[in-house]
């Protein structure tokens, strides 16, 4: 199953510990670990949830292609890294 | 009469507090967190604090009896698959809330409801101290809605609530831009208020067109709420209608352009702003930080400087960053440079608290 792991600098605002979650999509693993941590959802997607403006999500190197639908296709070895992007300063 | 005073900055929310030796910054919360907005629910002391974090988006805080806990968000509605709206540059707008930019408390017979103005233009009512929020979908869906513009921000922002003293059913919100809209069934049903002001910045077809106007600030006179006073881009209005008719303010010294307004509580005709220089100049007239002051109904105006500074001044005072205490005497405003006045005699002498702050929100005085 994959791996997600998130940003140390939102943990002030809501413990986001790294999850080992079923998923066949970057959606699917972060639904799994929404379901567990709902405050969560809201910092990292937005009202229709697709990723937030200045958030970034990475699947293992590369920066993930498709924000809105989060289809990217993951495997049972893939990490999904949640950052925050610089471009929100 | 207020002793302590909310203060929203770029850099947390400050709690100011009047003590033996004056107004002095008593606490910090939220410390490093940009604070756009708090409210202070006088019908059973609640607080609430309204946080954009950025990256993480808006965030709502309410006060518990140690702190303060997160509470819900107001959340847009899911975008209907295939609907298509742009916004006014023609890109994709997004349905999500990008800022806080009201929070009003209900009426006094309604314990729990709360108002809540975002942009980019959704009203939300929460029956329930903000545990939930229900967007009015009668003013979101509303056709005219669409043709609401970014004022001063790139997205429309409904800034302005004003809930009826009389009758909480009745309510007005004004939005930038987009002018005043009216509800007298809760939000069930909406209509645009607002003719007379005049909007310069849009061919003359427009100017008088009240879904053109830029309203930067709208409040009513808790004692006589058929008075409104409108804080305007193109200069000052003021109403006896309840809003559906204004009259322009002309001549006002150093200048009619500003975004606060603030209404005595009792006294419908005394009124307070701080003026400006219009448009890419936003600073104030010849560096010199004035508030002025209407007694009667805007016939005059009184120019209050003393304990400001006189020259080079450059603060901005934003809409929701005047406040006024349920008095009638005390004020208080902060600015984009972090300073902070506060009068006790409606404006006659201002004291400064503080000139430190991080670039100021809101002021909203708390009880």
């Amino acid at each position: 199953m994959p791996t997600v792991t998130f940003t140390a600098n939102i943990q002030r605002h809501v413990p986001c510990p790294n999850s080992v979650v079923p998923g066949r999509t970057v959606r699917e693993a972060l639904d799994a670990v929404f379901a567990g941590n709902p405050r969560a959802r809201g910092y990292v997607l937005d009202d229709q949830g697709s990723l937030r403006k200045h958030m970034a999500i990475y699947l293992d190197a590369e920066i993930i292609l498709d924000r809105v639908r989060l289809s990217d296709p993951v495997t049972d070895t893939s990490t999904i890294h949640v950052f925050q992007a610089l471009s929100g300063g | 009469m207020s002793d302590t005073l909310f203060v929203s900055t770029r850099k947390g929310l400050f709690t100011i507090a009047r003590g033996a030796s004056g107004w002095a910054i008593l606490n910090v919360d939220f410390q490093g967190d940009n604070v756009s907005l708090t409210l202070s629910d006088r019908r059973d002391g609640r607080h609430y604090a309204a946080l954009d974090h950025g990256h993480f988006g808006v965030k709502v805080h309410r006060s518990t009896a140690s702190g303060w806990e997160e509470i819900a968000t107001p959340a847009y509605p899911p975008k209907p698959e295939g609907y298509e709206e742009n916004d006014m540059w023609g890109r994709p707008l997004d349905w999500s809330t990008a800022r806080i930019w009201a929070l009003e408390a209900g009426g006094v017979d309604e314990p729990g409801v709360l108002w809540c103005g975002t942009m980019p233009g959704g009203l939300f009512r929460s029956s329930d101290h903000g545990q939930s929020w229900e967007m009015r979908r009668s003013l979101w869906d509303h056709p005219k809605r669409r043709q609401w513009m970014g004022g001063g921000a790139d997205l429309p922002g409904l800034h302005s609530i004003c809930v009826d003293p009389r009758d909480p059913r009745r309510v007005w919100i004004a939005v930038s831009t987009g002018g005043i809209w009216f509800t007298e069934d809760a939000g069930a049903t909406w209509a645009q208020r607002g003719e007379g002001m005049r909007a310069d910045h849009v061919p003359p077809e427009l100017t008088h067109d009240p879904i053109a106007q830029d309203v930067h600030c709208l409040v009513q006179c808790p004692a006589a709420p058929a008075r409104m006073w409108v804080q305007h881009h193109n200069g000052i209005f003021v109403s006896s209608d309840e809003g559906k008719t204004f009259t322009e303010l002309t001549g006002v010294r150093p200048s009619v352009f500003g975004f606060p307004v603030a209404v005595h509580p009792r006294s419908p005709d005394t009124a307070w702003f701080v003026p400006g220089i219009k448009d890419e100049k936003r600073i104030p007239v010849d560096g010199r930080l004035v508030v002025t002051r209407t007694r009667d109904g805007g016939r005059s105006f009184d120019v209050l400087g003393k304990g400001l500074p006189s020259t080079h001044a450059y603060d901005v005072v934003y809409r929701h960053a005047l406040a006024i205490d349920s008095t009638g005497d005390r004020l208080a405003f902060g600015s984009t440079t972090g300073n902070l006045w506060v009068t006790e005699d409606q404006g006659d002498s201002w004291n400064c608290v503080s000139n430190t702050l991080p670039p100021i929100h809101a002021v909203r005085f708390t009880g």
